[in-house]
């Protein structure tokens, strides 16, 4: 760091030491504006959890947690089931969309590099699969919504179901595990394929053995992240997962998750108080898998650091 | 390197543990019941009607442990579409179905439910408690824009309704305004009668309408024609605005499905309705 | 040998698997597109491209079905969310990149994610019952409180960190010998941010932006909740032109999940139409952001 000290003993005139002055004031109001825009952002995160928490807090209860909503208009009832309900999709949707974005990850990366110019309709498909990936992680989650019924639910005959939801849903998060997974393995390095390589292993060997166990960290913070996105989302399960407030008793059966139970709570029935408890669930949900998220990327970076 | 195998083997074990509860579940249910055959219904269509339909299921299958009724959302047009393609077994519709729906599904047979009062509604520092069907008409219509010019404070009102293809907002239009008025674009349009409700309690100098159901709270209920938005006034027949909720099925119900819907209709079906703020079906 | 013959059939095999997961993305964009398009066929050919474009009647029940009234309303609110959004975000990325201390970075990188991932429905609840009641004491006649502003605020904070991880990243990926050569150069720290550091890490920060631009034209829940869902035309309540912001409006996304739910035949047709607009604005934008980032180079490509 060069401190102003240093520097003046350099230019002694006045007008340098002037010019100095208007420097270093112009950066200290900056440098509050900067401070006060992180401030900012970090006031409007305390307003909105602080608020949904502290009015959600009311209803929260080990009751509330483990009893059945009873349905109706008066929204009695707790939220146990549509708890039930977001682990089945979220366990359903991941089993589908981890095996498909960690083999997508794996062969952008590792295969998709060796083509090199030997097969120009390969490097054009790899490119659009790139451009997919992004495209994918754009499209907004009312699209997925449309497309999942119109394919799942109508076309397809699963009707409102967890597979047509967790097939929805898989599509919506694939993005996430595929681009967490990229950068995972982006961080491995090279010496680390060289050397298993060299000793005879084959290039799957070789993933299976040194490169993906690297990248684990990497691959299940994508994964925390999807389950992130599949307990906040509503658009997508409202016209796919069908709302009904039971615990479904197979893939076939429709379902209500905790966000898709917050909705109907605020908009169809009179509990506002229990929209206010759901609310809170999620968001404590939330931020619980953001914790999760920082550990495991400190534990990554710690041993990016430490490792070599 | 033994400790990424061992959160490889973590991460499998949690996937597996999720998916053997998974499982379980799907199994749970048959040891409870003796029979294995267990009918199962899909109701889908009106979120309006999707409460009601809730308690009525959870009666029904208090007492016929070998049912199971789903009941699922959607909306009233993807109930007259559920039911005409027989995804589910019955479709539920807080509207007329349309003819252009008979046309595509010609098989499609429509019982009543329940019915429902439409209340007007206002914020409750609205100094006017007593509107007449042509006020209602101007106020929703757009050619009475403030509140003086119905008896109430200078202010301009707000006005608040459903969105277009709503149930509520299609019986509101045809029993209010008529053929030829149009609600004004001015207006606040919400996706449903919880919304209604939040943004006219919380929206000074608005007015909306409501079902029945959702009165109470922070809203001020306005008598209509000087008769006032109660349950008995409606089943009387001097509260003009009541329209019905709609069942859907493919064809005439039979079998259990026949028991079920009899069911709805029976009088202990019909002190479901009651309870739960609807008017019985005659 | 023949152990050796045997792991190369395996390795091969697990490669063409590897291929058909990697070529899945393309396919269900592909899929998306088709569905999409294919249920809005009725709309296009019975109302036609234009009346469906460039009118801004949307009145299912009299047959019109034009969207213009929705496209400015999705456009409206976004540059009112880039407009507010945008310096917060921006700020809070050179604080995090450059100036913050060690200590405030780790309280407020995970506030920043956070934000990220608290549900739309909770954000919009926020905005009607926090939000919505503060911009109506605004005392304009017509004001209500629910309207574009409301839903530029709201999108702006969701927005927000999308627009500072991104741009956080771009800013960190400038090499250092910048920042001491511009140092030694006898610049402030300020000056070398401003002069040397944004302009470097340009391109990954306009495409930070224009990935705001996406997720704020996408958003769907939170908009239904607060924009007040007007089908008209939006315009200033008074004669000064900022009022524009206090009229309500209707989103592309809130117009789909609006009615979606109550619409058969040509309705139903009109809003999946509603949503091919709404996709080929979103293939533009993401297009030109994946342009920006090709420049900066900072995104993960095939390692060669």
């Amino acid at each position: 760091m060069i401190n102003n000290k240093s520097i003046s003993t350099l230019h002694n005139d006045p007008e340098s030491l002037k010019n100095l002055k208007i420097r270093s004031t112009t950066q200290n109001v900056w440098f509050s504006i900067m401070w006060l825009a992180g401030l900012v952002t970090l006031i409007i995160l305390l307003l909105v959890i602080g608020y949904v928490i502290i009015q959600g807090g009311k209803a929260l209860s080990w009751e509330f947690l483990t009893t059945p909503p009873r349905g109706g208009l008066s929204g009695e009832g707790g939220i146990s089931t549509t708890l039930g309900t977001t682990v089945y999709l979220v366990a359903l949707t991941l089993l589908i969309a981890t095996p498909l974005g960690v083999g997508a990850a794996i062969y952008l990366i590792e295969y998709a590099g060796e083509l090199g110019l030997t097969s120009p309709v390969m490097r054009v498909l790899i490119s659009i699969a790139n451009f997919a990936v992004e495209t994918l992680a754009g499209i907004p989650s009312i699209i997925y919504g449309l497309f999942g019924y119109a394919l799942f639910v109508s076309t397809l005959q699963f009707g409102w179901s967890l597979l047509s939801a967790a097939l929805a849903g898989a599509c919506l998060v694939l993005p996430t595990i595929i681009r967490t997974t990229e950068e995972a393995l982006l961080t491995v390095p090279d010496d680390y394929r060289r050397g298993s390589l060299a000793l005879g292993a084959t290039k799957w060997q070789t993933l299976y053995k040194v490169v993906l166990p690297a990248a684990i960290p990497g691959i299940i913070t994508g994964i925390i992240l999807s389950v992130g996105r599949i307990i906040s989302e509503t658009a997508v399960f409202f016209v796919t997962l069908g709302g009904s407030h039971r615990l479904p008793s197979s893939i076939m059966d429709g379902g209500r998750t905790l966000a898709l139970h917050l909705y109907y709570l605020a908009m169809d029935t009179n509990a506002f108080d229990k929209a206010m408890g759901t609310g809170a669930v999620l968001v404590i949900l939330i931020i619980l898998i953001n914790l999760s998220i920082n550990l495991i990327s400190g534990k990554l970076t710690a041993r990016i650091r430490g490792g070599k | 390197m033994k400790n990424f195998k061992r959160m490889i083997f973590t991460g499998l074990i949690m996937i597996l543990v999720l998916a053997v509860a998974a499982a379980c579940a799907q199994t749970t249910p048959a040891p409870d019941v003796e029979a294995p055959k267990e009918t199962r219904f899909t109701m889908a269509g009106s979120t309006t009607v999707q409460p009601l339909a809730e308690i009525l299921a959870e009666t029904f299958m208090a007492n016929n442990a070998d049912v199971r009724v789903d009941v699922q959302g959607g909306g009233s047009s993807v109930g007259v579409k559920a039911a005409g393609q027989k995804t589910a077994d019955i479709g539920m519709a807080s509207r007329e179905i349309k003819d252009s729906e008979f046309t595509e599904f010609p098989n499609i047979n429509v019982i009543v439910l329940a019915r429902d009062g439409i209340a007007i509604v206002t914020h409750p520092e609205v100094g006017v408690g007593d509107l007449t069907i042509e006020q209602i008409k101007g106020i929703f219509g757009g050619t009475i824009t403030n509140w003086r010019e119905v008896g109430g404070e200078d202010s301009s009102i707000i006005v608040v309704s459903r969105e277009e293809g709503s149930g509520t907002r299609a019986a509101f239009e045809e029993m209010v305004l008529g053929e030829e008025v149009l609600i004004t674009e001015n207006a606040i349009l919400q996706p449903s009668n919880g919304s209604i409700r939040t943004t006219v309690s919380t929206t000074t100098n608005s007015i909306g309408y409501i079902s029945f159901g959702y009165l109470g709270g922070t809203m001020k209920s306005i008598r209509v024609e000087g008769v006032a938005p109660t349950e008995a006034n409606a089943s009387n027949g001097t509260y003009p605005l009541v329209r019905s909720l709609n069942l859907i099925t493919f064809g005439e119900p039979t079998g259990e499905l026949k028991v079920f819907i009899d069911f709805m209709l029976s009088p202990t079906g019909q002190q479901v309705v009651v309870d739960e703020g609807y008017l019985p079906v005659k | 040998m023949k152990e050796k013959s045997g792991r190369m059939i395996a390795d091969q095999t697990v490669k063409y698997i590897l291929f058909i997961s990697a070529i899945l993305s393309i396919i269900i964009v592909l899929a998306i597109a088709y569905f999409i398009f294919r249920e809005s066929i009725q709309a296009w050919k019975e109302i036609g491209f234009t009346n469906i474009i460039l009118k801004s009647v949307w009145r299912p029940g009299q047959d019109q079905y034009g969207i213009l009234a929705m496209i400015v309303g999705s456009i409206a609110v976004t540059i009112g969310a880039i407009v507010l959004g945008v310096p917060l975000a921006l700020g809070t990325a050179i604080f995090l990149g450059e100036i913050a201390p060690k200590g405030v970075q780790a309280l407020l990188r995970p506030a920043v994610q956070l934000l990220a991932g608290i549900p739309s429905v909770v954000y919009g609840l926020f905005g009607m019952v926090v939000l919505v009641p503060i911009i109506r004491r605004i005392n304009v006649p017509g004001n209500s409180g629910y309207g574009l502003l409301a839903a530029s605020i709201v999108l702006a904070v969701m927005i927000l960190p999308t627009i500072t991880s991104i741009a956080e990243d771009a800013i960190r990926a400038v090499p250092d010998s910048y920042r001491s050569g511009s140092l030694a150069l006898g610049a402030t720290k300020w000056q070398t941010i401003t002069k040397v550091v944004l302009p470097a890490g340009r391109s990954g920060i306009i495409a930070g932006i224009i990935l705001g631009v996406g997720r704020a034209l996408g958003e769907t829940m939170a908009m239904i909740m607060v924009i007040g869902n007007s089908v008209k035309f939006p315009k200033p309540l008074t004669a000064n032109p900022l009022t524009f912001y206090l009229s309500k409006a209707r989103t592309l996304t809130g117009n789909i999940a609006v009615e979606i739910s109550y619409a058969t035949g040509i309705h139903e047709s009109a809003l999946f139409a509603t949503g091919v607009v709404l996709f080929a604005l979103i293939i533009i934008v993401n297009a030109s952001a994946r342009w920006f980032i090709k420049r900066q180079s900072s995104i993960p490509t095939t390692r060669q």
